[in-house]
């Protein structure tokens, strides 16, 4: 008979057993407007949101954006409380726009569990994630884990300028543009002929022309002193090269992943708090009965989605529906909560779940 | 039934596709009024004339509503989701040339690649306190560009028109739009990035991949893009 109930009746009654499961656990029920305003999403995302959610306008509120993810609005209901900690789950649809995916839904629900002010962020790590592998444990999926905190830890301690520090940290979460810099800092990306001849030029601003627009000749000027501050320092070293790559093709289990982490130390101390809060996190996972021996770690997993995440990352996926998003992501991401927080900051950690996908693999008994 | 051939309805795109056509054996004409957007055919059996604005002919091609098309590949790609399973360009026409590129202030001496332009959006964005706005209506593939090109703290704002005069009113920092000959960008004193466009358009015969064709239509359909040897 459960043939007979509307796949969207049947998401739901998999989305409330899920929540409910961890209402049990302890989460506090949460929800939120499905019209958001778009300002603060858009500060935090950039032009990047506007390809993935649904933006609108209204007459007297400016533009509104359909929920695209509850992280948000979490975050600002639980950082205008009395900042106890707290974990809240919740569910309910989404909305994302899929141009380069037709074939996936626009519109899904979402379960959701996060949690926030965990003194012990290597047990609430591995706690938010051992609840989500025991949940899912029935559809038999691949889990994936990686530590952005791992690759800031890594461009921290980098032997160069604060600049080049500051740039490399802003496309942590851009890959290729990532791999671009480091080239240029290195000296091994040729210098566009236009930089080559700002750079020799006595006065460049002195056939500039008319000067329109908001940005000042003061900032410009500005920008070339930097350029040629940056274009006076050494290059980086093939050393340091061939270190950060090393870091970023890191894709092991989790207990061989570490050991490479701490050769690569050797070399790049600034690594080691940072490894040892994986290593924390590891035995803390070994506690909540993960089978850590065997899960995989990739150096680079996270990176492309978007940039909240600054720490434990994870996601389990079909590996008999590889054409599937994934079923559940998640990670720690403590830098939000001091973006949204005016001077507050408050450890967060979570993840979502999708039911749909979950009932489209067999669904949980 | 017959065959539909969308084509732009007034301007210089519109003569230019009326001689290409007659250069083709195949005479396009509009009739009636000035002002009434009705047209013949002659040359070609089965095929019926519509006239349209060019903007709109990629939302009937992918529609299915009109055969034919004649429109930028510019619009093509902005308004058309994975526009190559909707759409074939059957021929390009050789006229209405134009680039989409993107420009900023000729006064940005430090500004000349996209590498240039993140470096001074990051800059701008810590200074002013917001993104650094770039004045375009191609938000798709302006977009899609900067991502891969791997440009940050950057906004789009839309301008439907007059878009190289937003920098100097304030309105953006920077722009995004077609140009074919760069002089209205030198007037308002703007510069092109010295990277490769966003975009090469002209003026494309396109053939809808969804409109739905009988025997007949199909066979008139063959013997007109024989007829015009494309």
């Amino acid at each position: 008979m459960a043939q007979d109930i509307p796949y969207k009746s049947r998401v739901r009654i998999e989305a409330e057993a899920i929540c409910d499961g961890f209402v049990a656990a302890g989460a506090a029920r949460f929800e939120t407007d499905i019209l958001l305003s778009a300002e603060v999403l858009l500060d935090l995302y950039g032009e990047d949101i506007r390809a993935r959610a649904y933006v609108t306008t209204d007459p007297e509120r400016g533009e509104m954006m359909l929920r695209p993810d509850f992280t948000v609005p979490v975050v600002q209901y639980h950082m205008e409380g009395d900042g106890f900690p707290a974990s809240y789950t919740y569910f309910g649809e989404v909305f994302r726009k899929q141009e380069d995916h037709p074939d996936r839904r626009s519109e899904y629900m979402q379960v959701g569990y996060e949690e926030f002010g965990g003194a012990n962020a290597a047990v609430s790590d591995a706690g938010m994630f051992g609840r989500f592998s025991e949940v899912l444990a029935p559809l038999s999926l691949r889990a994936a884990t990686g530590d952005i905190g791992i690759l800031i830890a890594m461009v921290r301690g980098l032997a160069t300028t604060e600049d080049r520090r500051v740039a490399l940290m802003r496309h942590i979460w851009r890959p290729a543009r990532f791999t671009a810099l480091v080239k240029r800092f290195a000296g091994l990306a040729p210098v566009p002929p236009s930089r080559a001849a700002l750079l020799a030029a006595e006065a460049p601003l002195q056939d500039a022309g008319v000067m329109i627009g908001l940005r000042s000749e003061r900032e410009i000027e500005t920008r070339i002193d930097a350029l040629r501050a940056d274009a006076s320092e050494p290059a980086m070293s093939s050393e340091m090269v061939n270190l950060i790559t090393a870091v970023l093709s890191v894709s092991e289990t989790c207990p061989n992943a570490l050991e490479q982490l701490r050769d690569i130390a050797v070399d790049m101390p600034g690594l080691l708090p940072a490894l040892d809060r994986f290593e924390a996190r590891c035995d803390a996972m070994a506690r909540c009965g993960v089978d850590v021996e065997n899960l995989p770690f990739e150096a680079s997993y996270g990176r492309t989605s978007m940039e909240y995440y600054d720490g434990f990352v994870f996601g389990f996926y079909s590996e008999a529906r590889p054409d599937l998003p994934p079923v559940a992501t998640g990670g720690r991401y403590d830098a939000l909560t001091r973006r949204l927080g005016q001077g507050r900051e408050i450890p967060a950690v979570g993840g979502v779940i999708r039911p749909d996908l979950v009932l489209d693999l067999g669904g949980l008994p | 039934m017959t065959i539909k051939l969308g084509v732009p309805s007034k301007g210089r795109l519109m003569e230019k596709t009326f001689d290409w056509f007659g250069a083709r054996g195949v005479t396009l004409t509009r009739t009636g009024s000035d002002r009434e957007y009705a047209g013949a055919v002659d040359g070609a059996d089965g095929v019926d004339l519509v006239l349209l604005s060019a903007g709109e002919i990629p939302r009937e091609l992918a529609a299915g509503r009109i055969h034919l098309g004649v429109t930028g590949n510019d619009l093509i790609q902005e308004k058309l989701v994975q526009w190559d399973q909707k759409v074939e360009p059957v021929a390009p026409l050789g006229f209405g040339h134009a680039n989409l590129i993107v420009a900023v202030p000729n006064c940005w001496v430090d500004v000349d690649t996209l590498d240039d332009l993140d470096g001074a959006a990051a800059a701008f964005r810590a200074r002013h306190g917001f993104r650094m706005r770039i004045a375009t209506k191609y938000h798709r593939l302006v977009r899609d560009y900067l991502r891969r090109g791997g440009v940050a703290d950057y906004q789009l704002v839309d301008s439907q028109g007059a878009t190289e005069g937003t920098v100097k009113n304030l309105t953006a920092e920077a722009i995004a739009d077609i140009t074919s000959t760069g002089e209205t960008l030198r007037a308002n004193h703007l510069k092109i990035l010295d990277e490769p466009p966003v975009l090469e358009s002209q003026a494309t015969l396109f053939r809808s991949r969804r409109a739905e064709v009988t025997d007949q239509e199909r066979a008139d359909l063959r013997a007109l893009i024989n007829r015009l040897g494309v």
